[in-house]
């Protein structure tokens, strides 16, 4: 059951991964078109140190976890 | 001591966070952070230090580390009903690693936690990769971690745990103002789970308050599924809205919805953010705040968290960005202050304190505040 579950997700994972290979498609939201998602306040993740320290705090008063953190990545606008 | 599972994700927690929030193919900024945490609510502080320092070595490699502290003073409504209070202190050390080629960023990293009767080891690999022109970007995260669970009472006790955590994250540009995040997370567990001090109590016609205690007991293994999302929109003016939703269920029949909304609004070199978090959750298969005699399952345990509860937060933050212009080789600074109030209704955990009839006492709440104090300096 369990690595039914971690097999699925990561075939998942596979499968979009292939997608990578489509690099053909145009983007739909130009490089110069991304000013506002550079701006700070757009930032997923603006202050790690201090999400990492709240995110551990909701780990140990409640009984869920994970799920809630920035998947990384964001607008290649630097 | 806190509770034992808390303590084993926080370790995870600070390396996935480390080195994420950077851009895929951007290495993530130079910058070192000074942050005085505090948590004050239910018979409990625990306060301390958090430094982490980014630094960038050559054009494709960004360097770690994050030095750690929990100072624990407790009295929490466990120990006072069942044991005596008590004060420790966690020390906590990571290093990771970014290293950028081309759209790829491969990261690694490893924490280490101690304190006087708990140590953990985690090991973390990453890689994501941005597509399509930079509007999406994937990412592929494995964690192992390996405790020790000590007694601080029983020098021979020793027990072991190993944790493997599986990350799968998306984050997808959807217009030139809305941005989103999709995170899947699987972590298993295998081991002693429990608390070694935590006990459970038990209908007990034999003892005079009409209840006894004997040690919890939790199965030596579980696996959680949490699948999150989130949403960030850029209003017509200069202010962010941030949604956020995330799913969680575990073989310990724990299943729960977490929803947060924020709002972030920028003011002359101020920055304000103010959230509000949701959380409600159901309980664990084996939790009982009252067995109806000893050993009566398989299974025991009566830590409040594993009850059915609801959570709420409120959030309120500002920010305040200095050396504009730069001082020497700072490019700039912010000071930021935080305060969470955190609510949590329990469902079925009692406050035995209260000295009510037995199984009839009221259910527990607890209030919390949260402050974070943090100086940052990009360079």
């Amino acid at each position: 059951m369990k690595s039914a579950r971690i097999a699925r997700i990561l075939l998942a994972a596979a499968a979009l991964g292939a997608l990578s290979g489509c690099s053909n498609i145009e983007p739909w939201v130009k490089p110069y078109e991304r000013d506002r998602l550079a701006d700070p306040i757009m930032f997923l993740d603006a202050d790690p140190v201090s999400s990492a320290y709240i995110y551990h705090v909701y780990e140990a008063r409640e009984g869920a976890r994970g799920g809630e953190g920035t998947a990384g990545g964001g607008c290649g606008c630097n | 001591m806190m509770a034992a599972c808390s303590k084993r994700f926080l370790a995870i927690a600070a390396l996935l966070f480390t080195g994420q929030g950077a851009l895929a193919s951007v290495l993530p900024e130079d910058r070192t952070d000074f942050l005085y945490h505090r948590y004050e609510g239910g018979g409990v502080t625990i306060d301390g230090p958090s430094i982490l320092v980014r630094k960038s070595v050559g054009k494709s490699m960004s360097l770690a580390a994050n030095y750690y502290v929990d100072m624990v003073s407790s009295a929490s409504i466990d120990v006072i009903t069942t044991a005596s209070p008590y004060t420790e202190e966690r020390t906590q050390y990571s290093l990771s690693m970014d290293y950028l080629r081309g759209n790829t960023t491969m990261s690694m990293g490893y924490t280490n936690s101690t304190e006087s009767d708990f140590d953990a080891n985690t090991y973390h690999l990453s890689l994501a990769q941005d597509m399509f022109g930079q509007l999406t970007t994937l990412t592929l995260s494995y964690a192992y971690g390996d405790d020790t669970v000590r007694r601080s009472d029983d020098p021979n006790f020793f027990r072991d745990n190993t944790r493997q955590q599986y990350g799968v994250g998306l984050t997808q540009i959807i217009t030139r103002n809305l941005i989103t995040a999709l995170n899947v997370e699987v972590i298993t567990d295998e081991g002693f789970l429990n608390n070694p001090y935590r006990s459970v109590r038990y209908a007990d016609a034999g003892s005079p308050i009409g209840y006894s205690f004997e040690p919890e007991l939790y199965p030596r293994t579980r696996t959680s599924n949490a699948v999150g999302l989130r949403a960030k929109y850029y209003l017509p003016y200069r202010a962010a809205l941030e949604a956020q939703y995330r799913y969680f269920i575990d073989t310990w029949d724990i299943q729960s919805h977490t929803a947060s909304i924020a709002y972030v609004h920028p003011w002359k070199d101020f920055t304000f953010t103010a959230k509000y978090r949701f959380h409600d959750q159901t309980g664990a298969h084996f939790f009982r705040d009252l067995f109806s005699r000893s050993e009566a399952t398989n299974f025991r345990g009566r830590d409040k968290e594993l009850s059915p509860l609801t959570s709420q937060t409120l959030k309120f933050s500002a920010s305040y960005e200095f050396l504009d212009d730069g001082w020497g080789f700072i490019d700039k600074g912010s000071v930021t202050f935080s305060l969470d109030h955190l609510m949590v209704d329990y469902e079925e955990f009692r406050d035995i304190s209260t000295g009510a009839v037995v199984g009839e006492e009221p259910f527990y709440a607890l209030d919390a505040n949260v402050v974070q104090l943090f100086f940052s300096f990009w360079y």
